[in-house]
């Protein structure tokens, strides 16, 4: 029978966290508990929905599929130490809340990180590069449709004209017309 | 979901963690980025005792030429094959089909020795590394030896690799210019193949057509005796023994198995 | 300038992107400080009688508090829908039979969370299996019954008393029938279920709970505990995602009462994705057969669905749903004779709720079928066909053979502006010269045209509005929103009365002592009913601070008017002359209006929408190209949360047409348990949105407004699945279930290549 305890030494958005815990603990449970950040949602069982998502020393990882002791000495991000407290929104935080790139919130947290780390691997994405690079993060409100331009507006892009582009790359579209508002009848 | 309870140990360096699994053999488990181990163990599916965390092993993580081949590190990250430029201009393959690898996230923990050891036939890795001629190189307290990724795989989630033994090193020819593609064909941009097919400088990889990654010996014999492609590449289901679910039909995939042929060696010939 | 109409950002979203919302799983309130954990020992069988329970062991495990089976439980079974045959009740943990896979069986409660799923695996149950019952058709045979008491396993019909007429195709020069699988979804909302529960010294439990409905939910929630409703406090924390699926109360949510009171502490309850996929109530399922009939030149003349659907294992509110789906049969369409009936029957699976669209998408996918079926037939474009069968816009109101009035409509102009929109003309071209070259990759185009019900089941709804002495405003309503933007929204109606800046208006909702009465938000009501209160209250308050300004200002209330500037009442024309404020008013006294809106009637939103799709008649693999929607909702308050709605209705509508399906082999076993296997679509999966605004007002209230929350669902599904089959309707394909998998696109393929039909 198992059920010794390790140390951790984690660094959790810039501030030192320490603790004895389980082997088995998962780091997403680490952070909810253990640290009491609790932006970082558990949406599944099998490293499909994204939902846990946070940055280890900077690249994006599901913490539900990370065990507390793999990250011992490392440097965790989560969606709180994003944006400092009282102050400025997070560029991608404020292009999610622009585009209304967000519902009932609960992939936020980890759609957010996903797309931080997205484009700190690619600057300047196409409208495909940014569904194929969340295609590891689910979202049942939204449609992807305002995350996708989150995303493109955080990477300094015109998401209308990015969309368009991305239409009039196939033959099949004769007549696109992206709504953000559009003509009313 | 959780898993169960374990021991866990996190050796400084190979050597520790080879005697750790001499010691502990069949009842530890290796945990490298833990993206099929993890998932394993939070459905109950599979419980170790002890759980050895060669992740912080430094000297298993590289890519570099070595005389003909390419040796890369079983600690290496599919983020890294898909970002390395060595296997950008020596063997284009790889990055190919680490990109396709599961999610961001699961590309920033997977590793190529994780993959290899788990030994699942829906896996890309192996299919690709089998179409490379590659080879596995295990090490244990015993010894080292390699074993060619022809002769690794022994059925579905098994191997030739001994309790005791740790893939430290995946080899692979430098393919250089010759001819390449990976077709690979799901359901969803990140689910399993339903089926792959890795094509390199003739050889043909199958993804999820047996028990085990296989090889299209008959597409590859028709081929070398100068078949057209479409004639070779209607030989890629030959010998092969698909799965049936709720994805595909048993005749559906060995059909696919030949389409995706046919185009990956279409896309491999530059026609 | 009106604020109403503008894209005004959420207030919720600054929490929500700095700290997170706060889910039931996130809370740390202080009443539940030292809460036990709840595990459940679930089925892994769907049909089989319990032959003994082993707890001893988990008992013993580290943490466990207690073991509970269903016979230490004193709680009677329940019927769960009302109207349900009424021997098909659910107990709480399964004693005798489990009849799905996932059925709560035992529970264990925990000290810590992670000693829950250990003892669990502790506790021994043996089994005798007893047949499995999936098919539906098996189901109606009745030759495996679920509850032998009950001597059926039709839990309700639907007009299945009277035999369907037999001329009804007379006359008709052309009749099409077809069987139609519109298969289960699983909701799979992001949240999945969570509870807590704490009873206080007082006799009462608060229950924290993720629901659509607090106070659907504390009834439901009392009556199952036999309890009075004012013994029930609900408090509804962040909800992630509904869908319908968390209207009112699950089950769990009682037993995690009834197990805080037993236990005498605090119990909390969230469960895993795998065991919601099996837990939560499912959407859809139903097997129906279509029957239209018409003349050559393209007038449908009679119409008939027949429809098995699928309750589950214990009848919930999916039982009631084929009620909307006959109701809306006949869909845009001015059918001179439509027939329906529906049986609802159990069957050894999750039981079934609602689910966006509930009832509404499943009329829609069948008329919109026979209508492609009818087309094919005639060797009509299925776009000219529908134009020329719709409703004509000078006859609303209009009566329908579904038996509802449909309040408003402009069908036909919203077919020709989807088709403007999309280039319809050009796209048939393009289609035409793919089939010509013979390309691999083949187009398919898909036009819908739907109309539905919203704001169907409750029509009332409160509001009350109070400017406080500081000028803040509290907003409190009935309404429940989980991702829909109600704190912004309903803020903008009461600004737009006021002159308060929405920054200073919090709206309450969720809790049960706070908010007396409330119906939620489900089948895209909320607007409708609460958010016309809010806009009533808030306009009542503006009479009120009138009333209350006219001694100050000394004018007569009729001379007043507010100056939105500056939130104040002011005297008409008197540019600079006195004026009061609402923040001064209520310094001076409460400033609050409480009021009901009625809306007496719902509303029937419409739309069409034109699917793009790309076959690749080689492999079977479809990809969604385009799809361009009107929905037609009325006048909306804010496009940003209009188009939102519509967005991920749009995807889900892709999304059942394309990939999703709950599947369970024949034993009962579900195969699609977890986000790995069942068909959840990804951004890669889909193209962005093409939107054509069109605004219709309803009569029925006085914003016009009609919902808009499951209309890109309805709309979108049968529009892609048209899309496919129209890709390969050159080869002789005519229909292929949903979802169109490779698999089944290519199987279509080789069977119309075969001559087979």
């Amino acid at each position: 029978m198992s059920g010794n305890t390790v140390k951790v030494d984690i660094t959790v958005n810039g501030e030192q966290t320490s603790a004895d815990v389980e082997p088995r603990l998962l780091l997403a449970h680490y952070l909810r508990e253990n640290v009491g950040l609790k932006a970082t949602n558990i949406g599944c069982d099998t490293t499909s929905c994204g939902a846990c998502t946070v940055l280890v020393d900077g690249e994006s990882v599901k913490s539900c599929t990370v065990l507390a002791v793999q990250t011992d000495q490392r440097s965790v991000t989560t969606l709180e130490g994003l944006s400092p407290e009282g102050g400025e929104l997070h560029p991608m935080a404020k292009a999610f809340r622009e585009e209304h790139g967000l519902q009932c919130g609960f992939c936020t947290p980890g759609m957010v990180m996903a797309a931080v780390s997205l484009i700190e691997e690619n600057p300047n994405p196409t409208e495909r590069d940014v569904r194929e690079g969340l295609e590891g993060n689910l979202c049942r409100c939204t449609g992807y449709h305002n995350i996708v331009r989150a995303v493109l507006a955080a990477a300094g892009q015109d998401p209308d004209a990015e969309q368009k582009r991305e239409a009039e790359s196939d033959a099949s579209r004769t007549a696109p017309g992206f709504s953000t508002g559009g003509a009313g009848a | 979901m959780i898993p169960v309870a374990f021991d866990y140990e996190r050796p400084d360096t190979v050597d520790a963690a080879l005697a750790l699994l001499a010691e502990h053999g069949e009842d530890a488990t290796v945990l490298a980025g833990g993206h099929s181990l993890l998932p394993v163990m939070k459905l109950r599916l599979g419980a170790p005792e002890l759980v050895i965390d060669i992740g912080r092993l430094a000297d298993l993580n590289y890519i570099r030429v070595e005389g003909d081949e390419v040796a890369i590190g079983a600690g290496t990250r599919h983020r890294d094959l898909e970002a390395s430029e060595v296997l950008a201009t020596e063997v284009p393959l790889l990055p190919a089909v680490a990109r396709t690898v599961g999610d961001p996230q699961v590309r920033h923990r997977g590793t190529i020795g994780g993959s290899l050891a788990h030994a699942d036939p829906a896996s890309d890795l192996p299919a690709a590394v089998l179409a490379l001629n590659g080879t596995v190189v295990l090490r244990s307290a015993r010894g080292e030896r390699q074993v060619p990724i022809t002769g690794f795989y022994t059925g579905v989630f098994s191997s030739v690799k001994e309790p005791d033994e740790l893939i430290v090193e995946v080899r692979v020819p430098r393919t250089g210019a010759a001819g390449w593609a990976y077709e690979k064909f799901t359901r969803r941009s990140n689910d399993w193949a339903i089926v792959a097919v890795a094509v390199v400088d003739g050889r043909v990889g199958l993804v999820n057509m047996g028990p085990t990654p296989l090889r299209a010996s008959a597409t590859e014999a028709a081929l070398a005796e100068g078949a057209s492609i479409e004639d070779a590449a209607a030989l890629a289901d030959q010998a092969t023994d698909p799965p049936a679910d709720t994805a595909a039909t048993r005749e559906y995939r060995r059909h696919l198995a030949r389409l995706l042929t046919k185009r990956a060696l279409t896309t491999a010939a530059g026609v | 300038m009106s604020i109403m109409g503008t894209r005004v950002v959420r207030v919720e979203d600054p929490v929500f992107l700095t700290r997170g919302a706060t889910y039931t799983d996130d809370l740390t309130d202080e009443r539940l400080t030292g809460a036990l954990h709840l595990t459940l020992v679930r089925s892994p069988l769907a049909h089989a009688r319990i032959t003994a329970i082993d707890v001893e062991g988990a008992r013993e495990a580290p943490g466990v508090v207690a073991v509970i089976t269903g016979a230490d439980l004193d709680l009677p079974p329940a019927l769960l829908f009302p109207a349900a045959n009424k021997a098909m009740v659910r107990p709480w943990l399964a004693t005798d039979v489990v009849r799905f896979v996932g059925e709560p069986v035992a529970a264990v409660l925990t000290e810590e969370r992670y000693q829950g799923p250990d003892a669990a695996d502790l506790v021994a149950v043996d089994y005798d299996p007893l047949p499995a019952v999936i098919d539906l058709k098996a189901a109606a045979s009745d030759e495996v019954l679920l509850f032998p008491e009950a001597g059926t396993n039709t839990a309700l019909g639907f007009g299945v008393e009277d035999a369907f007429d037999e001329t009804l195709f007379d006359g008709c020069d052309v009749v099409v029938t077809r069987e139609i699988v519109n298969q289960r979804l699983a909701a799979a909302p992001l949240e999945t279920r969570a509870a807590a529960a704490v009873w206080g010294d007082d006799g009462r439990v608060t229950i924290f709970c993720s629901s659509q409905n607090a106070h659907i939910a504390r009834d439901e929630i009392a009556g199952w505990l036999g309890v009075e409703k004012d013994t029930v406090h609900v408090i509804l924390p962040d909800v992630g995602g509904g869908f319908g699926a968390k209207i009112g109360a699950d089950p769990e949510f009682a037993l995690v009462a009834a197990l805080a009171k037993r236990a005498g502490r605090p119990v909390r309850w969230s469960e895993s994705r795998s065991e919601n996929m099996t837990g939560m109530g499912q959407g859809r399922a139903q097997l129906q057969t279509v029957t239209i009939g018409g003349s050559r030149d393209g007038k449908v003349q009679a119409y008939r669905i027949d429809v098995l659907a699928d309750a589950g294992a214990y009848p919930r509110l999916g039982t009631y749903l084929p009620a909307f789906t006959r109701m809306m049969a006949p869909g845009t369409y001015d059918i001179p004779k439509v027939e329906s009936r529906a049986r609802v029957l159990v069957t050894t699976t999750t039981s079934t709720v609602a689910y966006r669209g509930a009832g509404r998408p499943e009329a829609t996918a069948a008329i919109e079928r026979a209508m492609d079926l009818f087309a094919a037939e005639i060797g009509m474009d299925p776009a000219e066909v529908r134009k020329l069968n719709v409703i004509a816009p000078e006859k609303f109101p209009f009566v329908t053979q579904g038996g509802v009035e449909y309040d408003s409509g402009e069908y036909a102009k919203a077919i020709e502006r989807a088709q403007e929109a999309a280039g319809y003309a050009e796209l048939r071209a393009e289609q035409a010269a793919r089939r010509e070259r013979g390309d691999a990759r083949q187009l398919g185009i898909g036009v819908s045209s739907y109309v539905e019900i919203t704001g169907g089941g409750a029509f009332a709804e409160d509001a009350a509005v109070e400017v406080h002495p500081d000028g803040t405003v509290t907003v409190l309503t009935g309404t429940s929103p989980h991702g829909q933007g109600h704190a912004t929204a309903w803020a903008m109606l009461a600004s737009d009365h006021l002159g308060i800046p929405i920054e200073k208006i919090t709206v309450k909702h969720g809790d049960t002592d706070l908010i007396p009465r409330g119906s939620g938000t489900m089948g895209s009501r909320s607007l409708q009913t609460g958010g016309v209160a809010v806009y009533q209250a808030a306009g009542e308050l503006v009479e009120l601070a009138k009333q209350r300004a006219a001694d100050l200002l000394e004018a007569n209330v009729d001379d007043l008017e507010v100056d939105k500037s500056n939130a104040s009442i002011v005297v008409k024309g008197a540019p600079g002359s006195k004026s009061v404020t609402f923040a001064q008013l209520a310094e001076q006294e409460k400033l609050a209006v409480s009021t009901t809106f009625d809306s007496k009637k719902p509303t029937f939103p419409f739309g069409a929408h034109v699917a793009v799709v790309e076959v690749d008649v080689e492999s079977g693999k479809v990809t969604v190209e385009r799809i361009v929607t009107v929905d037609d909702a009325g006048p909306v308050v804010n496009p940003l949360l209009a188009e939102g709605q519509r967005h991920g209705g749009i995807a889900q509508g892709i999304s059942q047409a394309l990939l999703e399906e709950v599947v369970y082999d024949e034993d009962g076993n579900p195969l699609t348990a977890t986000f790995a296997d069942y068909g959840f679509p990804s951004a890669a999966e889909l193209p962005s949105f093409e939107l054509v605004d069109q605004a219709t007002p309803t009569p029925i209230n006085p914003l016009g407004a009609k919902g808009i929350g499951e209309a890109g669902t309805i709309g979108a599904t049968p529009a892609v699945q048209s899309a496919v089959v129209d890709a390969l309707s050159h080869l002789g394909v005519r229909h292929i279930d949903m979802p169109t998998t490779p698999l089944r696109v290519w199987e279509a393929i080789q069977a119309a290549s075969k001559g087979a039909k």
